[in-house]
């Protein structure tokens, strides 16, 4: 293994919780687009928020922006909370009106 | 002064007519005293008109008129005339009139429409008088018309019966027929002179002026104007109405279709007489005598009653219209008066044996005999003495038989034809008259011998029969008086001495000299010479007639049924008419169904093909304007229409209704923009 590589890997910076952010995102993205469960895509959803989460943190530590990234971190958090609750609810709504909670088997408004 | 008088007497029926078609029944007994109070009153006031007029001013004629209408210049007048024509038509058509007012007062007593039938009485007599005494064509043609609907009425009063509104749709059809006729005369000669009454168009004539500038247009107005004549006096060929005509009531048959409207065509004949061409009148001389030969032919063979004394007044009707022609004015005219009194006489007398025939046949509830059919009468005479006898007195003097007033019109328009023929040679008019006067002997006799003579045909109905009630036989009687010789002349064997042939003159012909016929003083000469044979030959031939009669049908010594069968093709026509109604019906009946059909064809083949084809072409046109609709601007229409359908449908596929297809959508696009953009 380079030095280097093991100094990147040994020293973590921006980029690592870029890459790691990127991560997240692309799992929480996957989850949206391929579960058939609304709930599993509602955690893809929670997935890409906190992926989100993460940049402004690294923003935050990295760069001159001080504390503004750690408050927008918090609002997320809240806002995420209050999403899944409403989200919940209609997901509830949901399974009253079709009997399902498979997003494929919900095409009511096809063209 | 001496036109109120006339007015009054015209007026007073009308008044009648008035007051009973909208009070009649309202009124006692349905108000038949006011109609003949009326016409009585007219009787009077005419009989004083009658004797002031010839004692006073006989040579004159009255008139009176007052401006109708102005158009522009030219002025139209109505008015009357009084002349000694005028005056003795006053009496006649009154005195009748006033007869069958009385008469009808029994004959129609009970009738459903009482009133009313007194009410056209009324009118009818109202219109005649105006005939009589109007001064104008106009004026006479308004009233012409009035006779002709006043008689359509009377002939259809029993109009629940289907013969009797046929009947009276008949008259009033076949008369138009000739009045159409008397139109165009009158329009030949209003145009000419612009003038209708008779002593403006009088005077333009004799003037020199003719219709058109033409002598022929003379001959063809007075033709035309007699046309009114032919209709109105049934002659032929426009007699058929006449017969149909008895479906009336009887009195009213006295009344119009012997006595008065029927005569009103010999007195339109004798009031143009002076414009008149020779040539006219010889037509009119062959249309008289034709019609009384056909009618008297017929008359033998009928065995209605009132069939045989309709023929019998066409017959009549025809010698006074020869009488015209060959220039026996005064006689025509005296025939007309003669007539009118015993021919009234006979059809009362029918009504009086009707009337007593239907009231013994309703006794023995008999309801099939026909109550008309002389065959069922016979041996009336006992039953029926006043009526008989009235009866034998109206025979005799339309037999013209010495003594009575028919024997003098008579043998004057026998002695007319006779001098006719000998100053022109037209032959043929004295034989026919002769020969009606024979026919008219036996036919007449054959009636009133098989009504009153012989045996009943049954016991039981002839001891049904009485005497008809005095309102109905004492104008038999006054009528029976008026048919003696003393009334028109004192001489029994000349009325040319009498007061009649004083009164009524000849007028001189006013056409240019050319066309007039023979002058009256070659004419009476003439006249003078042949009279004695003429009364000869008349007497003789009338007693043979006579005394056939009863050889056939009293003494039996011929029998009825050779007598016809030795006639054979004659008394075969004669008893189907003539054929006149058949041919009418094949030629103008059927003519008219043909011209309808040939219409018919043309409408359909040539009118509605040429609708048709505009049709056909306006469908051609609008199937291209069509064409381009549908194709051209509907196709643009409908291809923005499907091109946005098209595109819809295709763009509805990526709607597919599926949250996560759009999110792939999103993220798609996201990073085609991303490559894009950055």
């Amino acid at each position: 293994m380079d030095f280097a590589v093991a100094q990147w890997l040994a020293e973590p910076g921006l980029n690592h919780f870029l890459i790691v952010s990127a991560l997240l995102f692309s799992l929480g993205l996957m989850a949206v687009l391929s579960k058939k469960n609304v709930i599993m895509v509602l955690m893809g959803v929670e997935l890409i928020l906190n992926s989100a989460n993460i940049n402004f943190i690294a923003f935050s530590r990295f760069t001159e922006l001080s504390l503004e990234g750690h408050m927008i971190g918090l609002f997320v958090v809240i806002i995420a909370a209050a999403e899944a609750a409403v989200a919940l609810a209609i997901v509830l709504n949901m399974y009253n009106r079709f009997r399902t909670i498979h997003l494929e088997d919900i095409f009511t408004l096809k063209g | 002064m001496y036109t109120q008088i006339p007015l009054t007497i015209l007026l007073l029926p009308l008044i009648g007519f008035f007051v009973l078609i909208f009070f009649g029944k309202r009124l006692p007994r349905q108000g038949d005293w006011f109609a003949t109070a009326a016409i009585t009153a007219s009787l009077l006031l005419s009989l004083y008109v009658l004797i002031t007029k010839l004692t006073i001013i006989p040579q004159e004629s009255v008139s009176n008129s007052l401006t109708w209408v102005t158009i522009g210049s030219l002025e139209i007048e109505i008015g009357i005339m009084i002349d000694n024509l005028a005056a003795v038509m006053l009496v006649v058509v009154t005195l009748i009139s006033a007869l069958v007012h009385f008469f009808s007062m029994g004959y129609m007593k009970g009738d459903v429409r009482y009133s009313r039938y007194f009410a056209t009485l009324g009118l009818f007599s109202f219109s005649m008088l105006g005939i009589v005494l109007t001064n104008s064509l106009l004026l006479m043609y308004v009233f012409w018309e009035l006779v002709g609907i006043s008689s359509y009425l009377l002939i259809g009063h029993w109009y629940e019966k289907k013969s009797a509104s046929n009947a009276a749709n008949k008259a009033f059809i076949v008369n138009r027929i000739g009045d159409f006729g008397m139109f165009l005369g009158i329009m030949i000669l209003f145009i000419s002179f612009a003038t209708f009454s008779f002593e403006g168009i009088f005077g333009a004539i004799e003037g020199g002026s003719l219709p058109f500038g033409s002598e022929g247009w003379l001959t063809a107005a007075g033709l035309l104007i007699f046309c009114g004549a032919v209709g109105k006096s049934a002659q032929f060929p426009l007699h058929v109405w006449l017969p149909d005509a008895m479906e009336g009531p009887t009195p009213v048959s006295a009344l119009i279709h012997a006595a008065t409207m029927v005569a009103a065509g010999v007195y339109l004949v004798a009031r143009v007489f002076p414009m008149l061409t020779a040539d006219a009148l010889l037509i009119i001389a062959y249309i008289g005598a034709i019609t009384a030969l056909i009618a008297a032919t017929i008359a033998v063979t009928q065995f209605d009653i009132k069939k045989v004394l309709a023929y019998s007044t066409i017959s009549q009707l025809g010698y006074m219209i020869m009488a015209l022609g060959v220039g026996a004015y005064t006689a025509g005219f005296m025939h007309l008066v003669t007539h009118a009194a015993f021919k009234a006489g006979l059809f009362l007398g029918a009504g009086s044996v009707i009337f007593a025939m239907h009231k013994s046949l309703h006794d023995l509830d008999d309801h099939k005999t026909d109550a008309q059919d002389i065959r069922n009468m016979g041996g009336l005479k006992s039953k029926m003495p006043l009526t008989y006898a009235t009866f034998l007195v109206f025979t005799l003097a339309i037999s013209g038989i010495p003594f009575t007033s028919g024997f003098l019109s008579k043998d004057e328009i026998l002695a007319g034809s006779l001098a006719f023929s000998s100053i022109n040679g037209h032959w043929l008019l004295p034989v026919i008259g002769f020969a009606v006067a024979g026919l008219t002997a036996f036919y007449m006799f054959r009636l009133l011998l098989l009504t009153f003579h012989g045996k009943p045909s049954d016991q039981k109905r002839i001891e049904g029969i009485t005497e008809s009630p005095f309102v109905m036989t004492i104008p038999l009687i006054v009528l029976a008086t008026i048919s003696l010789f003393v009334f028109y002349s004192f001489n029994p064997f000349g009325a040319a001495d009498g007061w009649f042939f004083a009164a009524i003159e000849r007028p001189l012909s006013i056409v240019p000299e050319l066309m007039q016929p023979a002058g009256n003083a070659l004419f009476l000469d003439v006249l003078h010479d042949v009279h004695g044979t003429a009364m000869l030959l008349s007497i003789l031939i009338a007693a043979a007639g006579i005394i056939l009669a009863f050889a056939v049908y009293q003494w039996k010594k011929i029998s009825s049924e050779t007598l016809a069968q030795k006639a054979g093709v004659f008394y075969k026509g004669a008893s189907n008419l003539w054929y006149f109604d058949e041919i009418y019906d094949r030629v103008f009946v059927n003519g008219l169904f043909m011209l309808t059909k040939i219409s018919k064809w043309f409408d359909e083949n040539i009118i509605d093909a040429i609708v048709n084809g505009t049709a056909v072409v306006a469908k051609g046109i609008s199937a291209i304007s069509g064409w381009i609709d549908t194709n051209i601007v509907d196709g643009l229409v409908n291809a923005t229409a499907t091109t946005a359908d098209r595109a819809g449908g295709l763009l509805s596929h990526v709607q597919t209704g599926k949250l996560q297809t759009y999110l792939v959508y999103i993220v798609f696009s996201f990073l085609v923009l991303f490559i894009l953009f950055i």
